[in-house]
């Protein structure tokens, strides 16, 4: 007697469990994903570097934009440099308060790590950082961290 | 005669969420900062007298740079490809050159900027005066532990970096 080979159909692969798979993934994303806190007024290209360094935390960092205000806001603010706190435009002089306000806001062992983080435009001057560095000082916001992108190409 | 429950068809369930997940997916933009680090002296109290501490000239390495973004090492015109070389020659001061610094620990660079000065030219100054200390203790670390700055306990690169303590005094802005 001849044994005859039995043809088993493959069975087709379960894609019942696809669904829960990328729901996962999908809750993954949206827990991860930190929509734009603030609307950038101000255009920054932050200069290239090679010795930069990670800032750990970033709940403990607060951001100071330094450039020349984009394009909807030239007519009404012009083309010079300007420093964007928060949401709006503002002053040196107004950093002192910005930095209270950030201090407020954490609890009194986190404030000795408070990072201030200068995202400035590589083309922007040094008088406008210098002035906000002078207030930092006054403010006695000492850390500081000048945001920059990773140059590979070493001098 | 009750009708059997139709199920629902949750086939297109997966492309559902394959559309959200891939929104999220391109919306996502884990930037990570990074940046120099450094850290401000505190403002000078008001009726605080000048410090007239004396610095010998040699310890000293002067980074002046103008408005239009050249600079000045120790009063020589130089470039910012060629600060990391002055940087590293002045601190280690491998040839014992009397102009240069004494040692790795008295070594002190004094920037200065005008106000007319671009902030990318600041960052690379500041980024190659990093890159020579780094630099300078990673040789250091191979020739004591045969290893990288990374891979050294924490003691260990404490040691090192105190051997080259970073100095970089920025001058008060006139005016």
């Amino acid at each position: 007697m001849k044994l005859k080979k039995k043809e088993k159909p493959t069975p087709a692969i379960s894609t019942a469990s696809l669904p829960d798979i990328v729901f996962m993934l999908l809750f993954f994303f949206m827990v991860t994903t930190v929509m734009r806190e603030t609307d950038l007024k101000v255009k920054v290209v932050v200069p290239q570097a090679t010795e930069i360094q990670k800032l750990e935390k970033k709940s403990l960092v607060s951001y100071i934009h330094i450039g020349a205000p984009t394009e909807t806001f030239r007519a009404q603010f012009g083309t010079a440099p300007r420093i964007q706190l928060n949401d709006a435009f503002a002053t040196p002089s107004m950093i002192a308060e910005f930095i209270d306000k950030e201090r407020a806001a954490r609890s009194e062992q986190e404030i000795p790590l408070l990072t201030t983080s200068i995202k400035a435009d590589r083309e922007v001057k040094m008088g406008i950082v210098t002035d906000v560095k002078q207030e930092l000082r006054k403010a006695n916001a000492l850390k500081l961290n000048y945001s920059s992108s990773l140059r590979t190409e070493v001098y | 005669m009750a009708r059997p429950v139709q199920e629902v068809n949750a086939g297109s369930m997966a492309d559902i969420a394959f559309l959200l997940l891939i929104f999220f997916l391109v919306t996502t933009t884990i930037d990570t900062d990074k940046g120099i680090s450094i850290k401000l002296p505190p403002m000078p109290e008001e009726n605080q007298p000048k410090n007239d501490i004396r610095i010998k000239e040699r310890n000293v390495l002067q980074v002046l740079v103008n408005a239009n973004d050249m600079l000045l090492v120790d009063g020589q015109p130089s470039d910012i490809k060629q600060l990391k070389r002055l940087a590293k020659d002045f601190i280690d001061n491998p040839s014992k050159n009397p102009e240069l610094s004494e040692s790795p620990q008295k070594a002190i660079i004094s920037l200065k900027n005008d106000r007319g000065t671009s902030y990318n030219i600041y960052i690379q100054v500041h980024n190659e005066l990093k890159a020579a200390y780094n630099e300078l203790r990673d040789v250091r670390a191979r020739m004591l532990y045969g290893r990288g700055m990374e891979q050294l306990p924490e003691s260990s690169q404490n040691e090192i970096k105190d051997f080259y303590r970073q100095v970089i005094s920025e001058a008060e802005p006139e005016g």
